[in-house]
């Protein structure tokens, strides 16, 4: 048997270059623009963080979308917190490059229950298969294709 | 990159940058500068400039030598490179004769250390042979190690390698290339 040795982990520059846009994907279709650019930070300040310690870097974008998905957590838990209701439009938000997606399409997603949500914004905001869905939601490709499934129909239910 | 992924922009990817260092989680800064000699890939680490690397280098090998010797944390950062940049400009306008910059040796072995901080000791301008060197690090029978360790001088052009010659002449080999020694030869003697 050959010796263990370290992972080799690429340079965090190529890391940040390979999946920051995946990354954002998945949190503008998870908290919204107003809070995804924080959760951004944070979540990439994470995994520089903890990147030198990382073991299998085999999956770098599952490792950050996992790393997103506790800051989305925090950021909910946050603004749950916070006294103004968040529903309440921000006039002096500037807009986004995302200004051309449909809002509405989000608000009836953050709608979902929360499993058929991640589900459905880890497959089409982030374009991710359903193996890594699987992976980012610690459950079986099987459920994770339910999840979706589910997700859509009731999202379709929604919009007609 | 699929279709409907966003855009990390330009603005965003910087704050980032930014945050990264105040919270000093960049281990390894990294620029390029263009120069007479070509692009230069910079490196940093807190300590100083860790390597310099010619365009005739890999850049994935560079990288990754970086990576597996010092650490991952590797980011584009380049204002912590500010005061290189600067002085690099310098020395290649015929400005600049010695550099005062912050050196990291970590790339560096104890031989191969004690032949660069000795050659780092000749002045600009002048020359001396591999066997002067050896002779002066008090390993007088070593100057093919001296001449191996000169060949792979992470920091080059900074740590003058180019002013070792062969006897009688002869340039001698260069790590980026017989042109670029040739250039910086007769930068420093014009």
């Amino acid at each position: 048997m050959s010796t263990v040795r370290p992972t080799q982990l690429p340079p965090f520059q190529r890391v940040f270059d390979d999946h920051s846009g995946a990354v954002l994907s998945f949190l503008l279709g998870a908290i919204g623009p107003s809070e995804a650019e924080d959760c951004f930070q944070e979540t990439m300040l994470s995994a520089l963080r903890a990147y030198p310690r990382l073991v299998d870097a085999t999956n770098l974008r599952g490792w950050l979308f996992t790393i997103a998905r506790r800051k989305v957590i925090d950021a909910r838990r946050a603004m749950a917190r916070r006294p103004t209701p968040i529903a309440d439009p921000d006039p002096g938000a500037a807009p986004t490059a995302e200004s051309d997606i449909d809002e509405g399409l989000w608000d009836d997603v953050r709608s979902l229950p929360v499993k058929q949500r991640r589900a459905v914004v880890l497959r089409f905001a982030g374009d991710r298969s359903y193996p890594e869905i699987a992976e980012a939601m610690s459950t079986t490709q099987d459920s994770a294709r339910q999840s979706v499934h589910e997700g859509l129909k009731k999202l379709r239910r929604d919009r007609t | 990159m699929t279709a409907n992924e966003a855009t990390v922009n330009q603005a965003l990817a910087s704050r980032f940058v930014d945050r990264a260092e105040a919270s000093g989680l960049i281990d390894v800064a990294v620029t390029t500068m263009d120069s007479p000699i070509g692009t230069l890939l910079l490196m940093a680490t807190r300590r100083g400039l860790v390597r310099v690397a010619f365009e005739s280098e890999n850049r994935d090998e560079v990288f990754g030598e970086v990576a597996t010797n010092l650490s991952p944390r590797i980011l584009e950062a380049p204002r912590r490179l500010d005061p290189v940049r600067r002085e690099l400009d310098s020395y290649f306008s015929g400005r600049l004769q010695d550099f005062d910059l912050d050196l990291d040796w970590s790339l560096v072995g104890p031989f191969a250390q004690r032949v660069l901080r000795r050659t780092a000791r000749i002045p600009y301008g002048s020359v001396a042979s591999y066997g002067d060197v050896a002779h002066e690090i008090g390993s007088p029978r070593a100057a093919r190690a001296v001449g191996n360790a000169l060949g792979s001088n992470p920091i080059p052009v900074v740590v003058p390698c180019h002013r070792v010659v062969r006897t009688g002449g002869n340039i001698g080999g260069y790590g980026g290339g017989l042109p670029r020694k040739r250039w910086l030869l007769d930068l420093e003697t014009s």
